[in-house]
């Protein structure tokens, strides 16, 4: 997120969870459903005081597990409401079975996803094991730096997931704790500006639409079964055109400009640090200190994972030295985390590719500072000087 | 829409042999009603409850327990056979029928 002059809107202090819970607020859905897991339990408890208070119209569900608040979604969703959940870790991991089933209906859920490492051994701190582990669910991602990307990319998401060329759900993920718990200082719009961009839904189909009865979830086989996969596949593509067409709309509305990535520093910089999340923040001010030392660094931070932007990440890695890529999750495949895999295989037909290395850092919430980054750009240096990566994957702020 | 999937139509149809992905209703939605009885099921049947309407005393119960729409009736509502082309052969005719020799399960010949 770029913050334009002309920013407007209120100015409020928030924590990443009540920004989220705020913008939910405002969205107004027709269901949502709730169940508690750490650190996303305040986002559907504030937001159930929104109901007690006659604050939403929203028909609040409490489920008896996460599965079961995925599947009510998916219900509501296909009968033509607007319908959201929130969780994070062990709780996305119970909805697994369901988040397949949300994408593959083309039902367009938007759930706020709140980071936190994976059991086990139980940790309720932040890493992207979760999320990362459901990248190929069919679900779009957007990741947030800061509370206030975690509200505007909540609006937006409401609009990109309900678009016709997509019709997908979509995660919005910020960091647990570090993002979710800390106050953070943000604009908010007015409930009629929220209002008039988010519009209302017009589904394809509905479970309610008497008068025209539509069969949901039927029995697919050999026959068409991988057609509907196409057509899913289509819809995650459709979404890299209708991803920034949404960001443009809403950076006229609140002066907030939103691209596929954040680009810090990047236009003369030889060596680049690839992250997402809260990180971002840390690696700004490594990046600002190592500048006024002269080191030509600079900084990308992936703001949308799935659809996974190519194009636009080859170009804007086109013809640097070397792109260290940090990785909140361990994919245990023996050979790097996931972002790292990814950027390694877009860059592969990629003319003048700059050489890579991959991080795997801040694991159950393992703080990361100045200094651990500072290392990366080093590494990266040195690398780039001597022509090739010593070490491809390192584990960065372990004990050894 | 360009470049992109159907959102299905109004009037849909079972997809031509020549259709693709791009013309099949989007999700795997059937956008008409209904639907259930052009899928025939019966071939999936190991045994068939045999009916005989001689023995039979109309007390629907075996209309009432089918788990599908299988019991065969006429427009008075009367019992009048099986509908073969749906029943699965679950059995659960036979068990809840009340009456010896009025439905009875008969193994399919492979």
């Amino acid at each position: 997120m770029s913050l334009a002059a002309n920013t407007s809107g209120n100015r409020m202090a928030l924590t990443g969870n009540e920004s989220v819970a705020f913008a939910m607020k405002q969205i107004n859905p027709d269901v949502v459903a709730a169940y508690p897991i750490t650190p996303q339990t305040e986002i559907v408890q504030i937001f159930s005081s929104y109901v007690a208070d006659g604050d939403v119209d929203t028909v609040f569900e409490r489920v008896e597990s996460e599965h079961s608040a995925m599947s009510a979604v998916v219900g509501a969703a296909a009968a033509g409401a607007r319908s959201m959940t929130a969780t994070s870790a062990n709780g996305l991991a119970l909805m697994w079975e369901v988040l397949y089933i949300a994408a593959s209906n083309r039902l367009p859920i938007v759930m706020p996803v709140v980071n936190r490492a994976l059991s086990g051994p139980i940790n309720i701190h932040c890493d992207h094991s979760d999320t990362m582990g459901a990248r190929d669910s069919g679900w779009i991602q957007l990741y947030s730096e800061t509370a206030q990307e975690a509200y505007d990319n909540t609006l937006q998401a409401i609009r990109i997931a309900e678009h016709p060329d997509v019709e997908l759900p979509v995660m919005v993920c910020q960091d647990g704790f570090i993002i979710s718990h800390a106050l953070d200082n943000l604009y908010t719009l007015d409930d009629a500006e929220v209002q008039g961009f988010i519009g209302s839904r017009t589904p394809t189909y509905s479970l309610l639409d008497v008068d025209n009865p539509a069969t949901f979830g039927p029995l697919d086989l050999q026959d068409w079964y991988f057609e509907h996969k196409r057509q899913q596949a289509e819809g995650m593509k459709n979404a890299l055109d209708v991803i920034p067409a949404v960001a443009e709309e809403y950076g006229k509305l609140s002066g907030r400009d939103y691209g596929f990535f954040e680009e810090y520093m990047m236009d003369d910089a030889d060596i680049v640090m690839m992250v997402i999340g809260s990180t971002a923040g840390t690696a700004k001010d490594v990046v600002d200190a190592m500048r006024e030392e002269g080191h030509k660094v600079g900084l990308l931070k992936i703001r949308v994972f799935r659809p996974l932007p190519v194009a636009q990440l080859v170009r804007a890695l086109r013809g640097k030295k070397a792109v260290a890529i940090m990785d909140r999750a361990e994919s245990f495949a023996a050979s790097g985390g996931p972002l790292y895999k990814e950027i390694r295989s877009a860059l592969f037909d990629c003319e003048k590719a700059p050489m890579t290395s991959n991080y795997i850092y801040g694991l159950g919430g393992r703080d990361i500072g100045p200094e651990d980054l500072r290392k990366v750009f080093e590494q990266s240096l040195a690398a780039a000087k001597a022509g090739h990566v010593e070490q491809p994957v390192t584990y960065l702020g372990v004990r050894e | 829409m360009t470049n992109s999937e159907s959102r299905g139509c109004e009037k849909w149809e079972t997809p031509s042999p020549d259709a693709t992905w791009r013309d099949v209703p989007r999700g795997g939605v059937i956008p008409r009603g209904g639907n259930a009885a052009e899928y025939e099921t019966g071939d999936w049947r190991s045994s068939r409850p045999v009916y005989d309407g001689e023995v039979c005393i109309q007390c629907r119960l075996c209309w009432i327990y089918c788990p599908d729409s299988a019991i065969a009736t006429n427009e008075e509502g009367e019992v009048t056979g099986i509908d073969y082309d749906h029943c699965k052969g679950c059995g659960i005719c036979a068990v809840e029928c009340p009456k010896d020799g009025a439905m009875v399960m008969v193994a399919e010949e492979l």
